[in-house]
């Protein structure tokens, strides 16, 4: 019942933490490519409500200007990139994870005991009102970890490190209300040339294999 | 003689004797199955009657103990009836009343033990389980539990011509009795320096912290490996399938039920407060136990190692419930824990009941047919319509549906972890109510199992030509069968009542009972300020009502016109028994869902094999990765002591004499 | 005298639940196929569809067992039943004091268990398929069904139907993020418990994908009609639920005549969305294969255990 206690904005802000981690999930158990992209943004989007929220709450100028910027790359830009990408390369399908859906998502449940463990002492010490949403932060990291390395294919791994950095920067925001500005651009910036950096890749990797199912660069390493 | 007709304690002492006069009655005429079926065993059933009506009334009455000197000098019998003893006291003598009944009617003449013979185990088991629930004192307590052990196992081994037979039985006897040195440990720890082995002096005993963990921690073990925790579980899919099936149901019914007694004796009586986090454990050996044997249950094309392990199941379930009672009582939720473990002991009292009733229905079919196994059966219903009836009781109640016994504990338990949330440790209460998930996937899952278990026994076409000749029980038979499915029924429709009584039942374990609401008798309401309730009377009369009022109507305005055909065969024409699913093909999805849990080795005929044959295996991987290391590890141990056996008496003396000096420098 | 009331309110609640459940499926029915681009049939379709099948003579296989014929009784007595629990109009439901949610799933595992039962009992192949494949689908479902009302239940500490949807009802401006997750979950549970795509094809006789109709091959005539009849019920009680549960909101917490036509108007208007939506998502949804069943219901399950440490973990 401690629900009612607190205020609306505030209740609105951990429904869309649990939006957030479910997302996470919606994408561990997804396989098409282009609707693991659509749930990016969305999760991206659902970001920037929070962060404009939380700018809304604390008064906060700098949160306008990461929501903004979150407006811009995770919710725009990545997202067209990717699809683009996508056409260009033909991959719309991920192959069979390496574990079934079940399994991972078993693991993602006990993921989710484990980071909200790994989160009490942190929320014990915050104090920003956001504090119980740092366990769900932890979360979506972890889970979006684990997305990468259920996956095969280059273009899924690249959307779960993209929503890994989703988790990261809400962890920040409900730590510490954001991180500082410049901290933030240059985040953003890193995402951004990874990004490009990996769209290069992408092509590189499927002019040398015909492929891009990660499994071939295991043939690169040295033969004992 | 009056004080003995007032004495609850005494008449049941009484009664357990006279099981022990009639077992030995049975050596008069070994030989004869009449004389064992038509008098003893009847005789038997009475006595359980009367066991079952004793321990109820005295749960109205106040603990009451007695010392017997019998047995060795300075080592007297202390005996009490407590109203923890008489509940599981009634559930013992009311499920043998009804497996004495089958049993009067199941014995036949065979190779094997002689009836006389059996029948003497048979009711020294019964008497020995009396003795374990009234000992008051460590020593009678492990005299009456070994004494169980051994009866049992001589039961377990009556076909013991049969090799695979003997190697179950001595599996049983071997966990029985490492199980047994943990419990006699356990003891030992929670005498507290008193060298008293009276659970009196137990209970008064303070022990430290340490110790009492460790004396906690035995008796889970022993008592465990008695009732089928995994890992200790390996036995029971064994032994219970050896046994002839009256024989089964005592031990998967009532034997299992007093390692679960002895539990909550421990745990809540001579270890006095319980350390919250011991429930830890127990909750996630009863939780794992839970759905490690519903899953292989799933997957067993043995109807009588479908129900063994669907027993594991059972205990797993009561176990998470005395976890969760403990993880309550530890952190000051009386209220909490009260509920759970009424939930348990309703529960050990509704499988007894559902468990006999099963294994005495595959005892029918078993007799009826000569087969144990799923893939053989099929299409009873026809030939032996009592049996199927009465099983489908049975199977409907394990599997926790409404109005039936199953499903009321099932709803307590589920209602007390509820309260898990509310459990003072911080993270701890989050995970809690997790086990509520497993719980309920593990009773989804007996469903499936029961499902699996009727249908491809009783329902469908015969998979075999001689199930044509198959007959229906006996009347004995079927009296038995009877009784425990009104068991059954009764203990499903009328919740509040039992639960009145067990409410008594755990004041002895320092509980004050639930805050019942007594507002009206078909009414259950366990937690008047929760708003619940449940009223199984009216819920089936609503049913019932509905099915009338449909089937009337239906009659009123249209037809009850009936025509008999072939089934549909989608113009395929020859359409035959063995195209029906299989035991194996119901199991599929559990073991393919479920790969993990199961070591499968699978043989896939090719396309082209002119006789194809299709096999699997499902091996348990606890066995395969830790009783088998183990067994070898014993094995070699073993070979290196063999060298001490030379063979030559003066090497033995050498032996008597080193001992003997290297006592004496110690001693002196 | 408000007992009495109250209880003929009950019986008129269930028969008005009983009456309308073919209307509802007829619905959806209609709404998909206008979004396939198909001529709809009448939204009275699936009446004509029970009363045709009442006229008719009943077959039935010549080793079929009395259990297969009481099995149709007892699976529409289940699902009446269980529209007895359900606050789909008023929550003063005096019938839900004999049973709450768990005797719910409860009720809803007896029919399943029942139905499963009889298509073994002729021995066919595809009635025993039919059954295993049911039972395949409901070990999870069930689970996942009760573990969302479970979650309702911690919220509200009570697990009376009626009870948890006044109070969500009533709670004004609190948000529940954790019934986000059991909405999913639940969402796919009705899916599958209904045999609607992704899980099964109500449309379609084709043996190697079918549940529903594969458990009922069997039937025909009378038997059929109540078979189909509680499908429709069925179908009914789960969108109730979720009502209950999710959206409970214009619910007539008293028996006054005005509260309850009030709420019957927000029942329909809930209905004809919720009707709408089950029909959108079938259509854009493709079939899986059976083998991907239990994948799909055990992710419902898992998102209903989220849920459940959701609420615990954000205390929300």
């Amino acid at each position: 019942m401690n629900m009612t206690a607190l205020p609306f904005d505030l209740q609105l802000l951990n429904t869309l933490a649990a939006l957030l981690l479910l997302l996470s999930f919606a994408m561990l158990s997804q396989r098409r490519i282009v609707t693991l992209i659509n749930l990016l943004a969305v999760q991206g989007a659902l970001l920037c409500i929070a962060t404009l929220l939380l700018a809304w709450r604390t008064g906060a100028g700098h949160l306008y200007l990461s929501a903004g910027l979150t407006l811009a790359l995770k919710v725009i830009f990545l997202p067209w990139l990717l699809h683009r990408l996508i056409r260009k390369l033909g991959v719309y399908w991920d192959t069979e994870p390496l574990l079934n859906t079940t399994g991972t998502m078993l693991v993602g449940v006990l993921i989710v005991v484990f980071s909200f463990g790994l989160a009490q002492p942190i929320s014990a010490l915050a104090s920003t009102a956001t504090r119980n949403s740092i366990g769900i932060a932890v979360a979506v990291v972890l889970i979006a970890f684990l997305t990468m390395i259920t996956r095969r294919k280059a273009m899924s791994q690249v959307v779960g490190f993209l929503s890994m950095e989703n988790g990261l920067f809400f962890g920040a925001m409900s730590a510490t209300y954001g991180m500082p500005m410049i901290v933030e651009f240059g985040v953003a910036l890193d995402v951004l040339v990874a990004m490009l950096v990996l769209g290069v890749f992408f092509f590189q990797i499927r002019e040398q294999f015909d492929s891009l199912d990660l499994q071939h660069l295991e043939s690169l390493k040295e033969d004992q | 003689m009056t004080q003995t007709l007032h004495s609850p304690l005494l008449l049941c002492l009484l009664l357990l004797t006279a099981w022990g006069i009639v077992g030995l009655a049975g050596l008069i005429r070994p030989a004869s199955v009449a004389f064992a079926g038509r008098t003893l065993f009847p005789l038997g059933a009475v006595c359980g009657a009367a066991v079952a009506y004793v321990a109820a009334t005295s749960l109205f009455a106040p603990a009451e103990q007695i010392v017997l000197s019998i047995g060795l000098p300075d080592l007297p019998v202390h005996l009490r009836l407590d109203s923890l003893s008489s509940a599981f006291l009634f559930l013992l003598g009311a499920a043998a009343t009804g497996i004495s009944i089958f049993a009067a009617g199941y014995f036949r003449r065979g190779e094997g033990t002689p009836p006389g013979l059996m029948c003497l185990q048979y009711h020294l088991f019964l008497a020995s389980m009396g003795f374990v629930l009234l000992a008051n004192d460590a020593y009678s307590f492990m005299l009456a539990w070994e004494t169980m052990a051994l009866s049992s196992y001589f039961l377990v081994t009556t076909q013991h011509r049969i090799p695979e037979i003997r190697s179950a039985g001595f599996l049983y006897l071997l966990i029985a009795h490492i199980g047994a040195i943990a419990i006699l440990l356990s003891f030992g720890v929670m005498q507290g320096g008193s060298w008293q082995f009276t659970f009196d002096a137990m209970r008064a005993a303070q022990l430290d912290p340490a110790w009492a963990t460790s004396a906690f921690l035995l008796a889970l073990f022993g008592f465990g490996a008695k009732a089928g925790l995994v890992p200790m579980h390996v036995w029971l899919p064994e032994a219970h399938p050896a046994a002839p099936s009256p024989v089964s149901a005592l031990m998967s019914g009532v034997m299992l039920k007093t390692a679960l007694y002895g539990m909550l004796r421990v745990t809540f009586d001579l270890l006095g407060e319980p350390v919250w986090w011991w429930g830890l454990i127990l909750l996630a050996l009863g939780l794992f136990s839970a759905l490690y044997g519903v899953i292989f249950a799933a997957a067993q094309t043995d109807m009588k190692r479908l129900l063994a392990y669907s027993s594991i199941e059972n205990i797993g379930i009561l176990f998470s419930g005395v976890g969760l009672a403990i993880v309550f009582a530890g952190t000051g939720m009386r209220i909490a824990a009260s509920l759970a473990l009424i939930a348990v002991l309703y529960h050990a009292l509704n499988h007894a009941f559902m468990k006999s009733l099963l294994f005495l229905g595959t005892g029918a079919v078993l007799h009826a047919t000569g087969e144990r196994n799923l893939g053989r059966l099929g299409g009873l219903i026809h030939r032996m319509p009592w049996v199927a009836w009465l099983t489908l009781v049975g199977a409907l109640a394990i599997a926790g549906l409404p109005p039936l016994n199953g499903f009321v504990s099932e709803w307590l338990l589920l209602q007390s972890f509820l309260f898990a949330s509310e459990v003072p440790q911080a993270f701890v209460n989050m995970l809690l109510p997790l086990g509520a998930a497993l719980l309920v996937l593990a009773a989804a899952l007996a469903g499936y199992v029961m499902v699996k278990f009727f249908g491809v026994i009783f329902l469908g076409q015969p998979r075999e030509a001689a199930l044509q000749e198959a007959h229906d029980a006996g009347i004995a038979e079927r009296a038995g069968l009877a009784w425990l499915a009104v068991g059954c029924v009764l203990l499903g429709l009328l919740p509040a009542q039992v639960i009145a009584l067990l409410s008594r039942v755990i004041q002895p374990l320092g509980f004050s009972g639930l805050p019942l609401d007594d507002g009206s008798w078909w009414l259950l309401v366990p937690l008047p300020q929760r708003q619940i309730s449940y009223a199984p009377l009216v819920f089936f009369a609503v049913i019932l009502v509905v099915i009338v009022l449909t089937i009337a109507a239906v009659r009123f305005f249209y037809h009850q016109r009936v025509r008999r055909s072939d089934p549909w065969d989608c113009g395929f024409g020859r359409l035959n028994s063995r195209m029906q699913d299989t035991a194996e093909g119901f199991g599929q999805p559990i073991r393919h869902l479920f790969t993990p849990f199961f070591a499968m080795a699978r043989e896939l005929p090719s396309a082209f094999d002119p006789a194809p044959r299709y096999r699997v295996v499902i091996g348990d991987r606890i066995w395969r990765g830790l009783y088998l290391p183990l067994g070898r590890l014993v094995r070699r141990i073993a070979d290196a002591v063999a060298w001490l056996q030379q063979g030559r008496i003066s090497t033995y003396l050498l032996y008597s004499f080193v001992t003997l000096v290297t006592l004496l420098a110690l001693m002196l | 005298m408000t007992a009495l009331f109250d209880w003929l309110a009950q019986i008129l609640g269930i028969l008005a639940a009983v009456l309308a459940a073919p209307l509802f499926l007829g619905w959806v029915n209609q709404c998909r196929a206008w979004l396939q681009n198909k001529s709809a049939p009448s939204i009275l379709q699936p009446y004509r569809g029970i009363r045709k099948l009442f006229h008719k003579d009943a077959v039935i296989a010549a080793n079929a067992s009395q259990l297969f014929r009481l099995a149709p009784y007892m699976v529409f007595g289940a699902m009446v039943t269980a529209a007895a629990i359900i606050p789909s109009v008023a929550t003063r439901l005096p019938f839900t004091q004999a049973a709450d949610a768990i005797a719910l799933v409860g009720l809803f595992a007896t029919a399943r268990v029942f139905v499963s039962l009889a298509a073994m009992d002729v021995g066919t192949a595809f009635g025993t398929l039919g059954a295993r494949r049911e039972m395949m689908i409901g070990f999870l479902a069930e689970p996942a069904l009760l573990m969302i009302i479970f979650v309702a239940s911690l919220i509200s500490a009570t697990t009376a139907l009626p009870r948890i949807s006044e109070l969500l009802a009533t709670q004004s401006l609190a948000l529940y993020p954790s019934l986000a997750f059991t909405a999913v979950a639940f969402t796919m549970v009705l899916l599958a418990e209904n045999a609607r795509i992704p899980i099964d094809n109500p449309a379609t006789h084709l043996e190697l994908t079918m549940i529903h109709e594969a458990l009922l091959l069997e039937y025909s005539a009378r038997h059929l009609a109540l078979m189909e009849w509680a499908a429709a019920l069925k179908l009914f009680n789960y969108v109730c639920i979720g009502f209950a549960l999710f959206v409970p909101w214009g619910l007539a917490t008293s028996q006054a005549p005005l509260a309850l036509a009030l709420s019957s108007l927000f029942l329909g208007a809930k209905l004809v969305l919720a009707g709408a939506g089950i029909a959108l998502i079938e259509t854009v949804s493709a079939k899986l294969r059976v083998f991907r069943a239990p994948e799909f219901l055990a992710t419902a399950f898992l998102f209903a255990v989220l849920g459940l440490l959701v609420r615990l973990l954000l205390g929300t």
